[in-house]
């Protein structure tokens, strides 16, 4: 009761030092507190972040005029029209089908991974599988990519070890088809699909295994209670369960994949993919509101899929 | 035929024998309680009658049935586990239903018998909501809804009232009594609870380390104790050791006696200094130290209570006083 009557002066001796007081003052005002913590992110979302990104937006409504290349500041959807055309479609395309065959492997080879992590490893195995999946993202990308081109290229790794288990025609085969194909891996469209998955794939694992690690054995115990054989609790109780997960790394493969300009300009084909098509058109071309409307695309494709995603329920085990 | 017959069963992980060499016969539309503390294997005893676990000895049979190889959802027995474990991305309906769609049946025939079980359970018209949106209590129902909607030969619960509050246990202990007797079906329960095992189940099996203990009616485990343990933890009964056994009585084996049936006496053939006394309401309990023993009796309220270091006597009814003559392991 006596802490009650005290007055705060009283409590603030002289002999106190100003950060013990100006400690006291912020657990008197939270308010205060609350404010001076969330004053700079604020700014930083609010100006820097989304203020730049409304800046894209907003130049993706001008256009270029061809003749001088000087930017027409005139509200306009005609450089959004501009992305219709066949040759930049056919660039949005093919990153769209790249980044959702990307998904889809990496969902696919990251499931196992995390299952296994999430139910089965425990103490030292624990960690060093986190170590396994964690150390690839310690090292340069950079490094990374060009690591691959060397395992991927003509007189790489992986030509020497199809020559040694006498299946280079095996390889041979593979690079004829058309599409998938090219002069060696390190230039085809399976050796950019093979590098993306490799360095997104660690995006996937980490959600997917947060979101089993929530679901109690007990749950899938029940089902099999209730007869349902190991596939069927897998289909009706183990997947919903862990979708917000696979969404959630989705999320980052999906979006990493649409963005990405460097691995398809050092793997893989001369044709573009959206981040390259952007890296262009504001460098060389100095397109300015083309680049800007190439960027959005991923933005809208995002927003869809999420939307998308939400209504058919993935969202509903959170 | 016993529905479920445990043959010298074990379940030992590495050292730990959380389960050994248990002989066991539950018979058919029996209500039995699986009674110990934490640790003593009745939980894991639940498991190995669902299939969430294999023995790693013994031969455990349900309806005859060798089961030993039988994956659980092979075998004709539901569970209701300790949280529920209600899938939380379906509504109410679809998890009552969820048996009866993994055996194929149509939509409307499925949400009709969900929807008939939610009546049982009294939570009719609870079917569109989602199992967060619940009470504990409505969830154990749920939980007990979706079981017994398969029609299982045996139903298997584990702890299903360890969450809920003392009155809705009390309630629900009730309940899941009126729906055995109702539906006929072979109840297995797992407890800690004596007070519950005691009230609801036919029989009970006492559980230690791993091994059963003691089995019988609520009645025998509650009065005729075979070992210290059973009396110590079944109905805090004070446990005589053998030597003051032997000097009261002559007989060389421990006893044990009910709190509510130690007197006060000015002369008795025990002496005993008073401890501690603390207000129950009924009754008032006062603990004693006696021969280096500690006991604890139960006064009723209209009798002169004594005061903590007061030297007192007790006595009690010769036939109050039983012997467990019954050695350290009593087989079932």
């Amino acid at each position: 009761m006596t802490m009650v009557q005290t007055t705060p002066s009283a409590q603030a001796a002289p002999s106190e030092g100003v950060l013990t007081r100006i400690s006291d003052t912020l657990w008197r005002r939270p308010t205060l507190l609350l404010l001076i913590l969330l004053t700079p992110p604020a700014l930083w979302l609010g100006i820097i972040y989304l203020g730049s990104l409304f800046a894209l937006l907003l130049q993706s409504f001008f256009s270029i005029d061809h003749f001088t290349g000087l930017i027409n500041h005139e509200f306009t959807l005609a450089t959004y029209a501009e992305l219709f055309t066949p040759a930049n479609f056919d660039i949005i395309r093919r990153t769209v089908g790249m980044a959702a065959l990307v998904t889809v492997a990496s969902a696919v080879i990251a499931f196992p991974i995390a299952y296994y992590a999430a139910r089965y490893a425990k103490g030292a195995w624990r960690a060093l599988f986190y170590l396994g999946i964690m150390m690839p993202l310690w090292s340069s990308y950079l490094v990374k990519v060009y690591a691959w081109k060397l395992i991927l290229a003509k007189e790489g790794i992986l030509t020497w070890i199809f020559e040694g288990l006498h299946l280079t025609w095996l390889l041979d085969a593979y690079l004829a088809l058309p599409v998938i194909g090219g002069n060696s891996l390190s230039v085809s469209p399976t050796g950019t699909f093979l590098v993306f998955v490799y360095v997104w794939l660690p995006y996937m694992v980490l959600p997917i295994q947060a979101a089993l690690e929530r679901v109690p054995t007990s749950m899938l115990e029940a089902s099999g209670d209730l007869g349902a054989k190991p596939a069927q609790t897998f289909r009706h109780v183990l997947l919903p369960l862990a979708l917000p997960g696979v969404i959630a790394g989705s999320i980052f493969t999906f979006s990493l994949t649409l963005g990405d300009y460097i691995i398809p300009q050092i793997i893989g084909t001369s044709r573009l993919f959206i981040g390259q098509a952007v890296y262009q058109h504001q460098g060389i071309a100095g397109n300015i509101p083309l680049a800007a409307a190439f960027a959005v695309v991923p933005i809208v494709i995002m927003g869809v899929y999420l939307w998308t995603a939400k209504r058919m329920g993935a969202f509903d085990a959170l | 035929m016993p529905a479920v017959s445990f043959d010298h069963v074990s379940r030992h992980f590495g050292a730990v024998k959380a389960v050994d060499d248990v002989i066991l016969d539950i018979a058919e539309g029996e209500f039995f309680a699986m009674l110990g503390p934490s640790g003593s294997g009745k939980t894991t005893c639940l498991r190995l009658i669902a299939g969430f676990e294999r023995p790693t000895g013994g031969d455990i049979r349900i309806f005859g049935e060798p089961v030993a190889d039988l994956p659980p959802y092979k075998r004709q027995v539901n569970t209701v586990f300790q949280d529920y474990a209600l899938f939380p991305h379906l509504n109410v309906r679809d998890n009552v239903a969820y048996g009866l769609m993994i055996a194929g049946r149509g939509k409307r025939e499925r949400h009709a018998e969900a929807e008939a079980a939610l009546e049982m359970v009294r939570l009719g018209g609870y079917g569109s909501r989602k199992p967060s949106e619940l009470s504990g209590g409505q969830r154990q129902r749920v939980a007990l809804a979706r079981a017994l909607v398969n029609k299982p030969r045996v139903l298997l619960l584990d702890e299903p009232l360890g969450a809920l509050d003392l009155k809705l246990r009390e309630q629900m202990q009730e309940e899941l009594k009126t729906l055995q007797r109702q539906l006929g079906i072979t109840f297995v329960f797992v407890t800690h609870d004596q007070g519950e095992a005691l009230s609801m189940a036919d029989r009970v099996a006492v559980f230690n380390e791993g091994k059963i203990i003691q089995v019988g009616s609520p009645e025998d485990i509650y009065f005729r104790p075979e070992v210290p343990f059973v009396a110590d933890f079944v109905g805090s009964s004070n446990v005589l050791p053998e030597a003051l056994v032997a000097r009261l009585t002559g007989e060389t084996c421990p006893a044990a006696i009910r709190p509510e049936r130690l007197r006060l006496a000015s002369e008795g053939p025990l002496k005993a200094r008073v401890t501690g006394l603390s207000f129950l309401g009924l009754s008032t309990r006062v603990s004693f130290e006696a021969e280096g023993t500690r006991l604890t009796a139960l006064l009723p309220q209209d009798v002169a209570r004594p005061r903590e270091g007061d030297e007192v006597a007790l006595s009690w009814a010769a036939e109050d006083l039983h012997l467990m003559r019954a050695g350290q392991r009593a087989g079932a």
